[in-house]
């Protein structure tokens, strides 16, 4: 019994850590832009795509894997530079659509370029499973859960210890007011998109040894780090690792004890709820202005 | 120190102001009076960079910085406090008075945060709230002293008196008084035109987008038209 539910519990976790790390994506873009980027789960997608085919060009994994981080954080940039910069004055509606655009366009390119295959990445440190009061953990489940917390935790440090952190911050908030004081906005949206792309990218980088990557996992993905981040409340780093791990456990114990084909549907009926009680997340910000 | 000639700016195609010529000497404290929609706030937006040139040029210290974009020109100086204050809602009074001086990573900046702390009481009392939960006399005096954390030599108010109690008007008065003594170089835009034009050196009046009327602080408070329009004397 206590095995059955630690083990669906180590899943959940697992995959809510992947959950939480894209929806802290969708959160970072929100908060500098107020633009929900719906081309968050494509940079997963390059992420893991990435590793995979720098991988089979003969590089070692690590470096596979940081090329592949690092060239998706560029493409953010460039989505930034060249799709929503330019469209500024547009509404945020516009905007949005405009990420859902470069989601199918991104989609495409890699259709091309990489094909339609499968592919899968080699576990970070064997298959080894690992045992724990009767459940298995694979390592691969530590690398991923580890690294969330490790990023998480830079971001943590970066908001609150770092003048820049605190610029991102004050940008989200004012933006008129942040450039009387001397903060040059246009950058500060820039590493936003840089700093989300590369964060998303790991992600991918992380699960793909775990669920297999294609030019097509990023749609579903994102869809479900949306979900996290609306159910921990948009805007808030907190919400995103609380809403992500929350689904994914949701998610592990539907599908444990209830069955699997149910799973979407239960984790979606529980946001669904709670959002018609507490529409602004668990976590989200309810704004007083004094006039 | 602040030299405006000619200058024109517009909303879309509505131009809201028509070739303004304002000139404020270091040191002074300058006052900018008028009706609300004369075009005083879409002034001070335009020196500072965040509404467009449409015409005309800005001087500041000999430089022509028209072209300059906005988030730069702090550096260069000119600071604004705006209207309506626009703190960091979400953010701490302190986190408000470190993005003042986001410049600067010198030890000054502690020792600004002492003076403004110094300035206004209550904020070192409040320092670790979140300034949206600040009353609006509070969040004007963190506006003021966020602007004046950036070590600007040129300050713009925009009607820092704006919706406070009496008392209040007369302390923000007295502050923008005491900047003189600091060096900084002030221009206060207010409707409040008697308690402006008490405290400033020189006086303009804008009316729909043109200075009608200049002078020193005293002449126009005794000017008859003023005192009829805008004084209710």
């Amino acid at each position: 019994m206590m095995s059955d539910f630690l083990q669906f519990a180590v899943s959940g976790v697992t995959v809510g850590a992947v959950y939480a790390l894209i929806a802290l994506g969708f959160t970072l873009i929100y908060n500098a832009s107020d633009v929900v980027n719906f081309a968050q789960g494509e940079f997963v997608m390059l992420g893991g795509m990435g590793t995979v085919f720098a991988l089979q060009a003969g590089l070692p994994l690590p470096l596979a894997a940081l090329i592949a981080v690092m060239g998706t954080a560029m493409i953010g940039i460039a989505f930034n530079k060249l799709a929503i910069e330019r469209a500024r004055n547009a509404p945020i509606v516009s905007l949005i659509i405009i990420t859902i655009g470069a989601s199918i366009f991104l989609q495409g390119v890699v259709q091309v370029v990489f094909g339609k295959g499968i592919h899968r990445l080699p576990a970070f440190s064997g298959d080894e499973p690992l045992r724990l009061l009767g459940a298995t953990i694979t390592p691969q489940s530590l690398w991923v859960i580890g690294g969330a917390l490790v990023v998480f935790a830079a971001l943590y440090l970066f908001f609150t210890r770092t003048i820049t952190g605190l610029a991102v911050l004050a940008t989200a908030n004012n933006r008129f007011a942040a450039r009387l004081a001397g903060i040059d906005t246009d950058f500060m949206m820039t590493l936003s998109f840089g700093v989300s792309a590369a964060i998303g990218a790991l992600a991918g980088v992380l699960i793909s040894p775990i669920t297999l990557t294609s030019y097509q996992v990023g749609v579903p993905l994102a869809l479900k780090g949306f979900a996290a981040a609306m159910l921990g409340g948009m805007g808030n780093p907190k919400g995103a690792l609380v809403g992500g791990v929350l689904l994914g456990v949701l998610e592990a114990m539907t599908a444990g004890y209830l069955s699997s084909h149910y799973k979407d549907a239960v984790a979606f009926i529980v946001i669904l709820v709670l959002l018609s009680v507490k529409p602004q997340g668990l976590f989200g910000l309810r704004t007083v202005n004094r006039v | 120190m602040l030299v405006v000639e000619g200058l024109r700016a517009a909303y879309g195609r509505i131009e809201v102001l028509h070739g303004i010529d304002i000139e404020i000497h270091s040191g002074e404290i300058v006052t900018v009076v008028g009706a609300n929609g004369a075009g005083k706030t879409t002034l001070l937006k335009t020196i500072v960079g965040a509404q467009p040139v449409a015409g005309g040029t800005i001087t500041f210290r000999g430089e022509n910085i028209s072209a300059v974009p906005g988030f730069r020109r702090l550096a260069r100086g000119l600071a604004l406090s705006p209207e309506g204050r626009q703190i960091f809602t979400n953010l701490s009074v302190e986190e408000n008075l470190r993005l003042g001086a986001y410049l600067y990573t010198d030890t000054r900046v502690d020792k600004d945060m002492d003076d403004a702390f110094a300035m206004f009481p209550v904020l070192r009392e409040k320092r670790n709230l979140n300034a949206g939960g600040l009353s609006g006399g509070q969040q004007q005096m963190l506006a003021i002293a966020r602007a004046l954390m950036g070590r600007p030599s040129c300050l713009l108010l925009d009607e820092p008196s704006m919706g406070l109690a009496p008392l209040l008007v007369a302390q923000i008065f007295e502050v923008v008084k005491s900047l003189k003594a600091l060096g900084v170089t002030v221009l206060l835009v207010e409707q409040n035109a008697f308690g402006a034009l008490s405290v400033a050196d020189r006086g303009y009046v804008m009316e729909t987008g043109m200075i009608v009327l200049s002078g020193t602080g005293r002449e126009l408070i005794e000017n008859p038209r003023i005192r009829e329009s805008y004084l209710g004397l």
